[in-house]
């Protein structure tokens, strides 16, 4: 087997190749449904229902996409400059951590004062939370994969000591839960009798102050180059020091207004489930949407579609509903290949 | 001695793309004989041997050695017929040991038990019958460039080749290295193993080899004895046409651009540290830099554009002494560099030939405003770039790394001779670059020290250092010669390069 | 009862050897994956499949080692996935490893709710019992402590000895480190350098996926959703603390089950002040500091994470 450069690809084939991924992804993924005694395209069919069928669904597809926006975002201005933030999980709860301890009482603001104050700080959280991976990694060489992935643990632990601990909410009947955020906190719902909060609007403002940043300033040219090559933007007098701290506090930040918008637009309180995963889904949003921040909410929104479909399907045709995570990492994998042979023929001697 | 073909390679064709690397060549070589394989850089000679050896698979042709077919595509299959590769670029592992390195690959896989005693004792009869020592329990990454040379031949003839192919094998050596090193090729000769050497040196090829072979844009164009042809010949075959050489006008000198007062710098795997270094560069002169790489050319290079900070000594450019040293600093006092390595350091291989043209000066009033970039400045002043320096792509927009090397390097001097700067270092400018674009390189820098630049030029051609320099000084370890004028014969310069004549004071 | 006390205990130590078993597993393999040049991201899910899959083996009526076995060839079929991706079509390591973790614990979750769709706790098996060697395991305290653990346990000592053996003397060994140092110089010797990695990588993700399968077969008797946890990622931490020396990995596994030991204790028995969390941060800690200060001088192998394309311009 040999693999030869393509010399071109037409558009067609470059937006198609993922959509192609993702039927296959979907088509492989009908054979645990049929395990399961149901009809793949029914399955399917519950599956958009679920997640796009009514104003409801859309609403609820729409509302788990929010934190995904935030940490895809994340993810793709970090890996751009070749920064693997692994970290996403840990910064998130930094974020809602942060929030829970100035937005429980300790600080109040009027409402349009308060939530900006709250991302704001929560992403400061966040942002100087990732800058300790990133200067070990700059400094000590030490891989940030790793020290990040490492340290969403760390967070996690602590995040655990302090729901059952300090912070554990006397009211809360022995849940382990911290006190809810006040009032003038918690972020208006946009659409009546949903759940779909102002998170998703701050989400869509920031995919697209990222992709203005990355694509027309001379900082966004800066994390391009420093994430192509290291070495020559150093040789060609590029600040890379300063290039480097200013994506690991926009990674970080990033991931912890995804904390932050949780923690004030859906729950309203801390908990130990607050985020199954998002740091990680993250990741996946991010490369399907090959690092294009306007490209994240795209992937973002199909990742949640996936989840509340998978959601509802389960419940409808009795399946357990891990079903939605194994078709996420097959679509990953699928994706991952589609993107490849764009650029490769495969030659079979 | 009757001729008989131990090799025969016939009908060869191989497609990069659209670009045909080497297009119908046929090629024998005869039992006990040299042969050189001539070409300049993009010629296809490297492509062919690699196709031999078994890197590469042939789109069409074949391989007969010793008159039975050789399977395409495997190195394995070629050591086996007793082919064996002595690569341009080290096949070494520097975290392994010279022993760990030669015994690769020779034991069966599944074997209980590596027997580093017999493999040991064969090396050490290799070694002193070839007369070519390396401790076999050193670690290749402490080993200097010839070391490892060595290891590479022992390598080869470890494995009992009885056709040995060399790919540029003096790229890295003194002249009296290489000399000892054809010698050592004419011993294997005697002894009865056939060798092809790649190379673009025509004084090598008159005075080694026994038959050559010219190729150019992958196609064969001259095959003959050697006796039976000349430099010249050998030469217009090469090229195809005279290309008009670049000439120097000697240019009374004007101030001084650039003094190293007692320079001490290191930095870990740059080679020999910089010890006392002091040297002096005018306006409109081009001073060269002779050396084998390794012996303190990366550290100056690195020290000039930025990288590396001086632990002791002063830089003075243009009469200031330059404090603190980072690549902006440099740009900004008026130093423009050509980095030896064009794909690594001078490039930013994913971005467009327009990025890479703005990557030092899109933060200049101009081409950005209030941090967003100006890119109808910036794509103007590209299209003005890429007239001027003749740079062929398909456009602006055009991934740099599709360039060729010769369009690479005018990307860079663009970028560079386009600031105006009053000091220019060309680390290497030519390397792997063929005849036309040497010349035009060649060219933008001697017009570069016309318009009153100082050029410090960092080269191991000494056919362009003696071309193109108004003095030549000689680099050893981390230590600089008296300048030289370009008149001195290049022996004793080759003396020089290799610490002779140096005294202790390192001046020769 | 102090902390200190603890140390004094058979008992604890007995633990700690039971605990690393699992990081012994996974640490091998990861170490052989990257030693031959390759990051496997995916150990954690290899080891949900492993544990898994070697539960499901012995639940379904099959023998203990029966199981293992199951769990190896399941470990290894997910590290040819990964081996096809990231050696023959050279796509990120990163993003492969990441998809095969997700893979790994979504599938098994999936599966194993397939096959026990309805039960609140998990039945449990017959694990193995662990061996009482003649003679060495009546020695005082290193009796129990080493010559007591289940069959599995020894085999991971084993496994040190022999991947050190391997990596270091044989002929295998040196083609493999080549491979992940400088990988043209294997092609130039003859050497198949796709057709090692993708051995190496097999290998290594059958080890890990036995380590995952100690999890139910002998440490605990019966699979939970969620088991593995950590300590896939607690691995790839002491692969790079160890420098990637069998001997070096075999200590760190040691020393982070000793902390897992202690904070379990901490938890169980309140001696403690502090809080049980921050003893269970602590192994993640060390792991950052011991990836700190070997980092500075890491002998990492020079093809890690570069993908070898071959005959490419």
């Amino acid at each position: 087997m040999r693999l030869e450069p393509r010399e071109s690809v037409a558009l067609g084939w470059q937006v198609g190749a993922p959509l192609l991924a993702v039927i296959i992804a979907m088509a492989l993924c009908s054979g645990l449904i049929l395990w399961a005694g149901a009809s793949p395209l029914s399955a399917w069919g519950l599956l958009l229902k679920g997640a796009l069928g009514s104003t409801f669904a859309l609403t609820e597809t729409l509302t788990r996409a929010t934190p995904l926006i935030f940490t895809g975002l994340a993810v793709a201005v970090a890996f751009r400059a070749k920064l693997w933030n692994i970290g996403g999980e840990g910064q998130f709860y930094v974020g809602a951590c942060m929030a829970t301890w100035l937005g429980t009482g300790l600080i109040t603001l009027p409402a349009w004062l308060m939530i900006p104050f709250l991302f704001l700080t929560g992403a400061l959280a966040g942002g100087l939370f990732l800058l300790i991976p990133t200067w070990l990694k700059t400094q000590l060489k030490a891989d940030e994969v790793v020290t990040t992935l490492l340290l969403n643990f760390v967070v996690l632990l602590v995040v655990n000591w302090l729901v059952f601990g300090p912070w554990k909410d006397p009211m809360a009947m022995g849940w382990p839960q911290a006190a809810p955020v006040i009032d003038q906190a918690m972020l208006p719902i946009l659409v009546p009798k949903s759940s779909l909060h102002l998170g998703f609007i701050l989400a869509l403002a920031c995919a697209l102050l990222m992709w203005w940043m990355m694509r027309f300033t001379i900082w966004g040219f800066e994390i391009r180059a420093v994430g192509a090559s290291l070495k020559a933007s150093t040789f060609a007098g590029m600040p890379v020091r300063a290039t480097i701290i200013r994506t690991a506090l926009l990674s970080g930040g990033l991931a912890a207004m995804a904390g932050v918008s949780e923690l004030c637009g859906v729950k309203g309180y801390l908990t130990l489930d607050l985020s199954p995963g998002f740091g990680y889904s993250g990741i996946v949003v991010a490369m399907l949407a090959a690092l294009h921040p306007l490209g994240v909410v795209l992937s973002a929104i199909f990742i949640a579609v996936i989840y509340i479909g998978a959601d509802s399907m389960s419940r409808a045709i009795n399946i357990s509903n891990y079903i939605a995570d194994v078709t996420t990492a097959v679509c990953l994998l699928m994706v991952l290949l589609a993107m490849f042979l764009t650029r490769y023929r495969i030659r079979w001697k | 001695m009757p001729n008989t073909p131990v090799l025969r390679l016939c009908g060869i064709t191989k497609y990069f793309g659209p670009l045909a690397a080497n297009d119908d060549i046929s090629l024998t070589l005869n039992a006990g004989e040299m042969l050189a394989l001539l070409g300049e850089n993009g010629a296809g000679k490297t492509t062919l041997m690699s196709i031999l050896f078994g890197h590469y698979v042939a789109d069409s042709g074949t391989v007969e050695v010793q008159g039975e077919a050789l399977p395409p595509g495997s190195p394995r299959a070629a050591l086996t017929a007793g082919v064996g590769m002595v690569h341009q670029h080290f096949t070494l592992a520097g975290n392994m040991t010279v022993l760990e390195n030669i015994m690769l690959g020779t034991e069966p896989l599944w074997g209980f038990r590596r027997n580093s005693a017999r493999a040991r004792a064969k090396l050490g009869a290799l070694m002193e019958r070839f007369q070519l020592r390396v401790d076999p329990f050193a670690m290749v990454r402490g080993l200097s460039v010839g070391e490892r040379q060595r290891v590479e031949i022992l390598k080869v003839l470890y494995r009992d080749a009885r056709i040995l192919i060399l790919d540029e094998p003096t790229a890295v050596l003194t002249p009296q290295e290489s000399d000892h090193l054809f010698a050592t090729l004419r011993e294997l000769v005697n002894q009865g193993v056939s060798v092809i050497f790649i190379t673009h040196k025509l004084r090598e090829v008159m005075a080694a080899s026994d038959r050559c072979v010219v190729l150019r844009h992958g196609r064969v164009v001259l095959e003959t004895s050697t006796k039976a042809t000349s430099a010249e010949e050998l030469a217009k075959a090469m090229v195809g046409a005279s290309i008009p050489q670049a000439t120097r006008t000697p240019h009374p000198h004007g101030e001084e651009v650039l003094f190293l007062d007692r320079v001490n710098a290191s930095a870990p795997d740059r080679g020999a540290s910089l010890n006392e270094l002091t040297l002096s560069v005018r306006a409109h002169e081009i001073l060269g830099i002779a050396g084998v790489s390794g012996n303190g050319q990366a550290l100056l290079a690195d020290l000039l554009s930025g990288l590396v900070a001086p632990a002791g000594g002063n830089i003075v450019l243009r009469g200031q002494t330059v404090n603190h040293l980072t690549p902006a600093a440099m740009i900004r006092a008026g130093v423009g560099r050509v980095p030896d390595d064009r794909t690594g350091t001078g490039l930013v291989a994913d971005m467009t030939v327009m990025e890479n043209l703005s990557t030092e000066i899109y933060r200049l009033p101009g081409f950005s405003k209030r941090g967003m970039l100006n890119f109808k400045a910036l794509a103007s002043r590209a299209a003005q770039l890429m007239d001027v320096f003749d740079i062929r792509c398909a456009g602006p927009d055009a991934p740099v790394r599709k360039l060729s090397g010769g369009n690479m390097q005018k990307l860079i001097l663009g970028r560079v001779l386009s600031q105006g700067p009053h000091l220019i270092l060309a680390n290497q400018p030519t390397w792997g670059l063929d005849v036309g674009a040497t010349a035009a390189v060649h060219q933008h820098l001697l017009d570069a020290a016309r318009r009153g630049a100082g050029v410090i030029l960092i080269s191991e051609d000494l056919d362009e250092l003696f071309q193109l320099s108004d003095r030549i000084q000689v680099m050893y370890q981390g230590r600089l010669s008296a300048p030289q004028d370009t008149s001195v014969d290049r022996a004793r310069l080759g003396l020089m390069m290799s610490g002779q004549t140096f005294d202790h004071r390192g001046a020769a | 009862m102090d902390i200190l006390s603890l140390f004094l205990e058979t008992g604890f130590w007995l633990a700690m050897v039971r605990m690393a078993t699992p990081l012994i597993f996974g640490t091998m393999g990861e170490l052989i994956c990257e030693r031959a040049g390759v990051l496997n991201l995916g150990i954690k899910g290899i080891m949900a499949a492993g544990c898994m899959s070697g539960w499901t083996w012995v639940f379904l009526g099959g023998t203990l080692w029966g199981g293992v076995l199951f769990a190896a060839c399941v470990g290894a079929a997910l590290g040819l996935l990964h081996a096809v991706f990231t050696v023959h079509l050279g796509l990120s390591q990163h993003v492969t490893g990441l998809g095969i973790t997700m893979l790994g614990v979504s599938l098994s979750s999936f599966v194993f709710r397939m096959v026990l769709p309805q039960v609140t706790t998990p039945p449990k098996i017959v694990p193995f019992a662990p061996l009482d060697i003649p003679v060495l395991s009546t020695l005082p305290f290193i009796g129990p402590v080493l010559f007591s653990q289940t069959a599995l346990t020894l085999l991971a000592f084993i496994l040190v000895g022999v991947t050190a053996y391997v990596l270091l003397r044989t002929p295998l060994g040196l083609a493999l480190r080549m491979v992940g140092e400088n990988p043209l110089a294997a092609e130039a010797q003859g050497l198949s350098v796709l057709g090692l990695r993708t051995g190496a990588v097999m290998v290594g993700s059958a080890f890990m996926a036995v380590g995952g399968a100690f999890l139910t077969l002998a440490a605990f008797d019966a699979f939970y959703i969620g088991m593995v946890n950590g300590r896939g990622w607690i691995c790839i931490a002491l692969v790079v603390f160890s420098s990637w020396k069998p001997g070096k990995a075999l200590l760190g596994a040691l020393l982070f089950a000793a902390f897992d030991a202690i904070q379990m204790r901490v938890q169980q028995q309140s001696i403690s002040a502090i809080p049980y969390q921050f003893y269970l941060m602590l192994p993640y800690l060390c792991s950052i500091l011991a990836l700190i200060t070997m980092s500075r001088k890491a002998a990492y192998p020079k093809a890690l994470l570069v993908p070898f394309r071959k005959g490419e311009r």
